[in-house]
């Protein structure tokens, strides 16, 4: 399908005429909005932290949930391990007091991760999520330290 | 040895930097300067830097020095199975991620004969066509800026984000998205996915009208671009440029309709070609090109299927012994994915032929003769996404 051809023989004053209209037709847009606040969509952010939300699917840093008794599904498999593209992820095993492999240590270094989803869709316990509260997105810290992180709550269980 | 004081040694006024070809003009009264724009510049899009020779405001030449967000992602996919490849070619041309991703995943289909449900297909069709309206808003708001409009930019990301809010709903990301896999996409769609698509399509139409309000016919926009960088349509073809880029400069070349992938064959479309090659055509192709998408989603919608959304998903992905190629075509051209296989987990070379590079060759022929602000102009028609570029 070709284009239609620009028509260029238009008198100058005819064409300057056009200009005119164009620029007003422009103008009758940006002016819209001026008199019609509610097509205007800008939404404040550190101010409507509080009741900012994020799609359920959204992909923040990964989280591992705990139920009230302060437990959490994973089971030390490694499988998340083996699916990470990029090592960001390391799980360090201990024995319990009956000697079986229990998760000693989930170490989830968000510096290196890239939230690509493929740990969540490798766990099958749906011991792990990536969450979606505003506290997994604000990521920002002073030192890279802060940001190698130990998922579960207490080493061992 | 061609030390300076050598007497071998070429005059001062022919030692030029490297890449540049023309010798000095030697016109009367003609000062030669050289100017590096970028790599912190706000019209390069990211980190290219172009040395540019100009003699007073008109430029003589134009080299590009690339490299600068080089990370070896195809060397580092070398180091990766084939779906934790996926999510560097998010990283490519990120406002494509979406096309990317379909191409690798087509690459890996073809080799282990996956076939992809009904639903998957027109899931894969209907977010490849969201993903490039939406790259050609952000363009189009881009274009404005370049040229001095600041307020094309935020109408342009505006309605950009209506169709990155679905996109997150839909995977959770809005730029690196890792949404396809082999065989289907990693989730099915939300419920509302449809209502939204069909909802995004009626604004698109009212949006592209108030589009073309603002910049289309403007004598500012016109005068800026009709005529300058023009690229007729042989040079076009013999530096290899394709999507937008080659289609206003007349080459009829669109993979979706010359080599159709997916269910491409299955929608009706058009193929925008301008006659001049100028930065006004390519303007020109690109809007016409939203509107076709919004044709395509209108069709796709209309005839949803229900069932799954992927394919019986494989404990692992291992290539047999060989080369597989795919391609699609990303809201800047044709992407190539080439994969060389030794028959294990991880391929043994891993190759994208991107469009950006190819897109950006011209530059240097389309710029020369033209002012510094011509080259803007088209520095921002050509539409780079410099990452794509280095990989």
């Amino acid at each position: 399908m070709n284009l239609a051809p620009i028509p260029h023989n238009d008198h100058l004053f005819v064409r300057r005429l056009k200009q005119v209209g164009e620029l007003l037709r422009g103008m009758r847009v940006t002016w819209g909005y001026l008199v019609r606040p509610s097509r205007v969509v800008t939404r404040e952010y550190p101010e409507n932290r509080e009741t900012l939300t994020f799609p359920e699917r959204f992909r923040g840093q990964v989280v591992m949930p705990h139920d009230a008794e302060g437990e959490h599904n994973c089971t030390a498999c490694t499988l998340c391990e083996k699916a990470c593209p990029n090592g960001s992820i390391s799980i360090l095993t201990t024995k319990n007091i009956a000697d079986k492999r229990v998760l000693g240590r989930f170490v989830y270094r968000l510096s290196s991760c890239t939230l690509c989803n493929l740990c969540i869709e490798a766990c099958p316990f749906d011991a792990i999520h990536m969450g979606h509260q505003v506290d997994n997105v604000e990521a920002a810290s002073y030192e890279r330290a802060a940001l190698d992180l130990i998922l579960n709550k207490r080493e061992g269980r | 040895m061609n030390t300076p004081s050598s007497p071998s040694a070429p005059a001062p006024e022919h030692r030029l930097p490297p890449g540049f070809a023309l010798h000095a003009s030697g016109a009367d009264g003609s000062q030669e300067y050289f100017l590096n724009m970028g790599p912190q510049h706000p019209s390069t899009h990211g980190v290219l830097k172009l040395v540019v020779r100009l003699d007073g405001e008109t430029v003589v030449e134009v080299v590009p020095h690339l490299g600068f967000i080089h990370r070896a992602i195809e060397k580092m996919g070398e180091s990766e199975t084939y779906v934790q490849y996926l999510h560097l070619t998010d990283r490519m041309d990120y406002l494509s991620s979406h096309i990317n991703n379909l191409g690798v995943c087509m690459a890996i289909e073809k080799a282990m004969g996956i076939g992809v449900p009904e639903r998957g297909e027109y899931i894969r069709v209907m977010v490849s066509e969201l993903q490039r309206i939406q790259s050609h808003l952000l363009w189009w708001g881009a274009f404005g800026m370049d040229l001095g409009a600041v307020t094309a930019f935020l109408y342009g990301f505006k309605e950009r984000e209506k169709i990155t809010a679905l996109f997150e709903d839909l995977c959770g990301a809005r730029l690196t998205m890792n949404y396809f896999r082999p065989g289907g996409s990693n989730a099915d769609v939300p419920e509302n996915f449809i209502p939204r698509v069909l909802e995004i399509v009626e604004e698109m139409k009212f949006t592209l009208d108030e589009f073309n309000a603002l910049l289309s016919a403007n004598p500012i926009t016109i005068s800026r671009t009709q005529g300058v960088g023009a690229l007729s349509r042989e040079r076009a073809i013999s530096y290899g440029c394709s999507g937008p880029v080659a289609r206003a400069s007349g080459v009829n070349f669109d993979v979706r309709r010359h080599a159709p992938y997916s269910i491409y064959d299955r929608f009706e479309f058009d193929v925008p070609l301008g006659q001049n090659g100028d930065c006004y055509d390519r303007y020109r192709v690109r809007m016409e090109e939203m509107r076709q998408s919004v044709r395509i989603l209108e069709q796709a919608a209309a005839s949803f299927p229900e069932g799954p959304h992927r394919a019986k998903e494989k404990p692992v992905y291992k290539l047999p012994a060989g080369s597989y190629f795919s391609s699609v075509e990303t809201a800047r051209g044709m992407f190539g994915t080439y994969i060389v296989s030794d028959g294990g987990l991880k391929p043994y070379r891993i190759k994208s032929r991107s469009p950006n590079l190819s897109n950006l060759a011209p530059i240097a022929e389309m710029a020369a003769g033209g002012k510094i602000a011509d080259l803007v102009a088209i520095l921002s028609t050509l539409d780079i996404i410099v990452p794509d570029i280095d990989r």
